[in-house]
């Protein structure tokens, strides 16, 4: 299942049957249900031959109902099931959440699928109360029974009570942390339940967190005042949010919180918090910084070669960009069934493909124009709006879907403060591996020698036998290429369409002239602190006006430092 | 039925008036000379996505109306130009519509700009300009008419539904920085803190064109929106925005079921080609959606996928507003008898034609119609659930009462024949009078 995590997130796929709801079949209410609708759903099912229980004839009618009701309905049959105590509710609402409940069109019979990836031909059905295997159904025979928010929102809690009690500490983890999220007495009971046997310190630390919440409503000041200070500096929001209520003042002029120690000890408490969460703010907006500036920075690469090292100013290295995005969106399209690696397959073809676009350009336009800037702008302009129409004549004008593997997806999570998405840290990881390998390149290989030889004097490389005209043509087409693999990453952040080139041509160019032409290490360290910049800036100043200053930063910085932050020194420099 | 009679009547009417009155602008000819619709919809460039669409539904349209015998007796005949997502050109086409072509009436514009920049010329032609797209309102013109909806038929019950029916009580008002979201967030900050929402509960931000970098904003939103009441993000991001925003959210983790999302501006045709899975659950309110169950609808679908020969081409809201637009123009020049614009005009308020989904659309004096309102939840299909409606159709109000400047403002094209009158002064003012 390569879809996007996002809801499935924590829940857990697994199927364990530990969790037991017996003894807590009173609490839901239920059988408001006239007899004939219990009947029909009866009729419905037909016994599974192998493992016909009478108890499991009533669960599969009971999720049989499913079909054909409304949200409302739904949510008071999912009360009823959690009524049965049957073993297998936990996974019969899971499938309803993760969507992976279907209704067969021919009898109206509820199945759990095992997987619903819009790619397969037949769906394996599954018996909902036995979950055994029953047979293969066509997608266009199954309709999915669908949920809204509200729906969702129930389902999640009652998982959670059933997960609370898991085999897995993570999963634990997950669902005491869902129960926090709304803290009524039924939650609070599992909660309580779960104290006096959990061993995994996390899981208890989150209980305890509950439980001191709940002791703040207690009669007693002194067990208020315990809650309080075991409180204190816990960065869950729940917590903030009770605490603030202690210490805010009533309508009647009065406090929430009749007792002065304990308002005092809150009071306290809440800036423990308060520090420490400015501490993670910082820390986070340098997070996003740096995640900007690696993007920059990839998008950069390309160009620092093109327009750093051979001087031609590419309007097209967008366009190079937006190929080596369509590649990626090609490849998964070839590969349906590995998305998860087809993003590796797709940076070498991204860097083929647009780096012989680029060696192509080269050939048939640039090397007519050297030495003549003003032509090349416009010739490679021109070469851009080609290759727009062109990706639009034959994917279309409309943006391209492409797939975020599951190990891109999802949170890196260090405390509630402070965390990190998966695809930002990989990209960051990514930026500074293709920068590596660029620099490598540069400095060990034949072909970076010749590449530094002619952006430094080209005639006497050419009078060292180096031939400069395909040194120039591999130089474009290596820049070419980095600025397909950059478009690679694009592919996780932003729109696959026509137009995802112009949107970072502006800020490619500037990360160069800001770091310096011609100078690799001026280009990283110049798009990192444009990102760090940008994103200092933007909560105070918004992202229009953060903009707007940065742009207006960067021209005094280059009136004052016309060759950026990394000037190139020495004789080559002075030629140019 | 109802069109038939109202056929009836016009080719009654015209016959004893002697068709006399057609003439003006257009050339009088034959019986034969056909009727000209001019569609002003981007055939490319970045806007090319939403309007092509809206083109092919106005050619089915002709189409169909030729097939029924054409409109008095003439048939009626689609005048393309395409203003290539390019504003000025947007007026420029315009001009040529009704100046060279001598169009009688045009469907055209999606963007609020384009509108703006085409106004001057259909007032100095007095052409006939029908506008399909929801917009900030604030505007009334003798030579437009609104299908679309004003904010009173799409944010403000959008911003009822999630107060009163999901208990919002923090709100995030995001939006793309032109003139459609700052109008529409104007209006909706005065209605909330009419509403009783404090200051602290209201965080308004706007971001650029094409914003890709949503770290900063979804990490504030999620703060926000933990402060212990309920939040929800009412988005007027416009266009490509949007991906890396729902990406975003979805990636930080912040569900559907924690803060909602109502956008106004993405539809079905938006979605399709998308992965959805980051949006499931997240709202939209529309004046139609595609998974409304009703017979017209779903003739009307049948017809569009034929139209363009593809099952699975999505139907969205600006389509449903040249559908009923159209079909309030045609029984319009039936009832005058002519495609004189003036009579057209004249014969206009008052006009009704069914909805797709139900219940009538009526053009109201002001120029705007009456439309219902729904709130659909995104399903993982890219198409939406209708999870609330308005009881009934909402008459379109072209000058918001929430806002003091234009709350003594009314239009009236039939009484006071203004579309700016101030109800203090009592003095028509401002633009396109008379």
């Amino acid at each position: 299942m390569e879809r996007r995590g996002i809801r499935a997130g924590g829940l857990g796929g697994g199927r364990s049957r530990e969790a037991t709801t017996a003894g807590r079949a009173g609490r839901f209410p239920g059988g408001r249900w006239p007899a004939w609708l219990l009947l029909a759903g009866c009729l419905a099912a037909q016994p599974v031959p192998a493992a016909a229980q009478t108890g499991d004839d009533a669960f599969r009618a009971l999720v049989g109902e499913f079909a054909g009701a409304n949200f409302r309905q739904k949510e008071a049959i999912a009360e009823r099931l959690i009524a049965t105590g049957h073993g297998g509710v936990r996974d019969v609402l899971t499938a309803l959440l993760e969507d992976r409940l279907f209704e067969r069109g021919d009898d109206h019979q509820v199945f759990v699928v095992e997987s619903n990836d819009e790619r397969l031909t037949a769906y394996q059905l599954l018996d909902p109360a036995t979950l055994a295997r029953v047979e293969a159904a066509a997608p266009e025979q199954l309709e999915r029974i669908i949920t809204n928010n509200r729906l969702r929102r129930f389902l999640r809690t009652a998982i959670a009570r059933f997960d609370a009690s898991g085999p897995d500490p993570r999963v634990r983890l997950e669902a005491v942390r869902e129960l926090l999220r709304r803290l009524d007495d039924a939650n609070l009971d599992v909660l309580r339940g779960r104290a006096a046997v959990e061993t995994d310190p996390d899981v208890a630390y989150e209980i305890e967190t509950a439980l001191s919440i709940e002791a703040l409503d207690d009669a007693d000041p002194q067990t208020r005042l315990d809650a309080v200070e075991r409180l204190s500096g816990r960065l869950n929001p729940v917590v903030h949010n009770r605490l603030s209520a202690l210490v805010a003042t009533t309508d009647d002029g009065g406090y929430a919180e009749p007792e002065e120690a304990v308002r005092a000890a809150a009071v306290d408490a809440l800036w423990q918090i308060d520090s420490r969460r400015n501490v993670y703010s910082v820390i986070e907006t340098v997070a996003f910084g740096l995640s900007l500036g690696s993007v920059l920075v990839l998008v950069a690469i390309g160009l620092a070669i093109t327009f750093g090292v051979m001087g031609v100013i590419n309007m097209a290295h967008g366009e190079l960009m937006m190929l080596g995005a369509y590649t990626t969106y090609v490849v998964q399209m070839w590969m349906p069934d590995h998305i998860g690696v087809s993003l590796l397959v797709a940076v070498p073809a991204a860097f083929a493909v647009a780096g012989s676009a680029g060696v192509l350009i080269e050939r048939t336009v640039i090397r007519f124009l050297y030495g003549r800037p003003l032509e090349t702008l416009l010739a490679t302009f021109g070469v851009s709006l080609v290759l727009q129409q062109l990706v639009r004549s034959v994917f279309s004008a409309n943006n391209r879907a492409v797939i975020t593997p599951a190990w891109m997806s999802g949170t890196l999570r260090f405390n509630e403060a402070f965390s990190l998405t998966y695809n930002r840290v990989y990209i960051v990881l990514f930026a500074l591996v293709v920068f590596a390998l660029v620099l490598a390149v540069l400095r060990y290989t034949r072909l970076g020698l010749d590449i530094r030889a002619v952006s430094q004097n080209r005639a006497m490389a050419r009078a060292m036998g180096v031939r400069t005209e395909r040194v120039d043509a591999m130089t474009f087409g290596l820049g070419a290429g980095i600025a397909g693999v950059a478009g690679v990453a694009l592919t996780q952040l932003t729109n696959v369409g026509p137009n995802l080139g112009q949107s970072y041509i502006v800020d490619s160019f500037m990360v160069v002239v800001f770091g310096g032409v011609g100078n690799l290490w001026g280009t990283l360290i110049g798009g990192m602190s444009l990102g760090i910049v940008n994103k200092l800036l933007e909560p105070f100043a918004g992202a229009v006006l953060g903009k707007i200053l940065v742009l207006v930063a960067l021209i005094l910085f280059i009136q004052r430092h016309p060759r950026g932050l990394f000037p190139q020194t020495g004789r080559a420099a002075e030629n140019t | 039925m109802k069109l038939r009679h109202a056929c009836l009547v016009a080719v009654v009417t015209a016959a004893l008036t002697g068709c006399g009155g057609a003439g003006g602008d257009s050339a009088p000819g034959a019986a034969g000379d056909p009727i000209k619709v001019g569609v002003l919809h981007s055939l490319s460039g970045t806007m090319a996505i939403s309007e092509t669409t809206l083109k092919d539904t106005i050619l089915m349209m002709v189409e169909a109306q030729n097939a029924q015998g054409g409109l008095l007796g003439r048939p009626v005949e689609a005048v393309v130009v395409d203003p290539a997502s390019d504003w000025p050109l947007f007026a420029e086409r315009a001009r040529e519509l009704l100046e060279s072509e001598q169009v009688d009436v045009v469907f055209g514009c999606w963007t609020s700009v384009s509108r703006k920049s085409v106004l001057p010329v259909f007032e100095e032609n007095n052409g006939l300009l029908f506008y399909p797209v929801q917009y900030e309102g604030e505007e009334s013109s003798k030579n437009v008419i609104y299908t679309g909806a004003a904010p009173n038929q799409q944010a403000i019950p959008a911003v009822d539904y999630l107060m009163n029916e999901v208990g919002i009580e923090r709100w995030v008002l995001e939006g793309t920085d032109y003139v459609y979201p700052r109008t529409t967030n104007r209006i909706l900050e005065a209605y909330l803190k009419q509403q009783g929402v404090a200051d602290d509960d209201i965080d308004i931000n706007y971001t650029p064109f094409g914003h890709s970098d949503w770290q900063t904003r979804v990490s504030a939103i999620r703060r926000f929106g933990s402060a212990g009441k309920p939040t929800a993000v009412v988005s007027t991001i416009n266009g490509d925005a949007n991906v890396p925003f729902y990406l975003e959210l979805a990636n930080q983790e912040v569900s559907a079921d924690d803060i909602p999302v109502v956008a106004f501006s993405v539809g079905e045709e938006e979605l399709s080609g998308l992965d959805t899975t980051p949006l499931v659950g997240h709202l939209a309110a529309w004046n139609y959606f595609q998974s409304v169950d009703s017979p017209a609808n779903a003739e009307f679908i049948a017809r569009w996928t034929e139209f363009v020969d593809n099952a699975d081409r999505t139907s969205n809201d600006p389509m449903e507003a040249h559908y009923i637009g159209f079909n309030l123009w045609a029984q319009a020049v039936e009832k005058a008898g002519t495609t004189d614009v003036d009579a057209v005009l004249a014969a206009l308020p008052g006009t009704e034609t069914p909805n797709l989904t139900g219940g009538i659309a009526r053009v109201l004096p002001n120029h705007h119609i009456t439309k219902p309102v729904y709130i659909g939840e995104v399903q993982a299909n890219g198409q939406f659930d209708v999870v609330w409606q308005t009881d009934d159709t909402v008459p379109g109000d072209a000058w918001s009462d929430y806002l003091p400047v234009s709350q003594i403002t009314e239009a009236d094209w039939v009484e006071l024949n203004c579309g700016n009158f101030n109800t203090e002064t009592q003095v028509c003012s401002g633009q396109n009078y008379e």
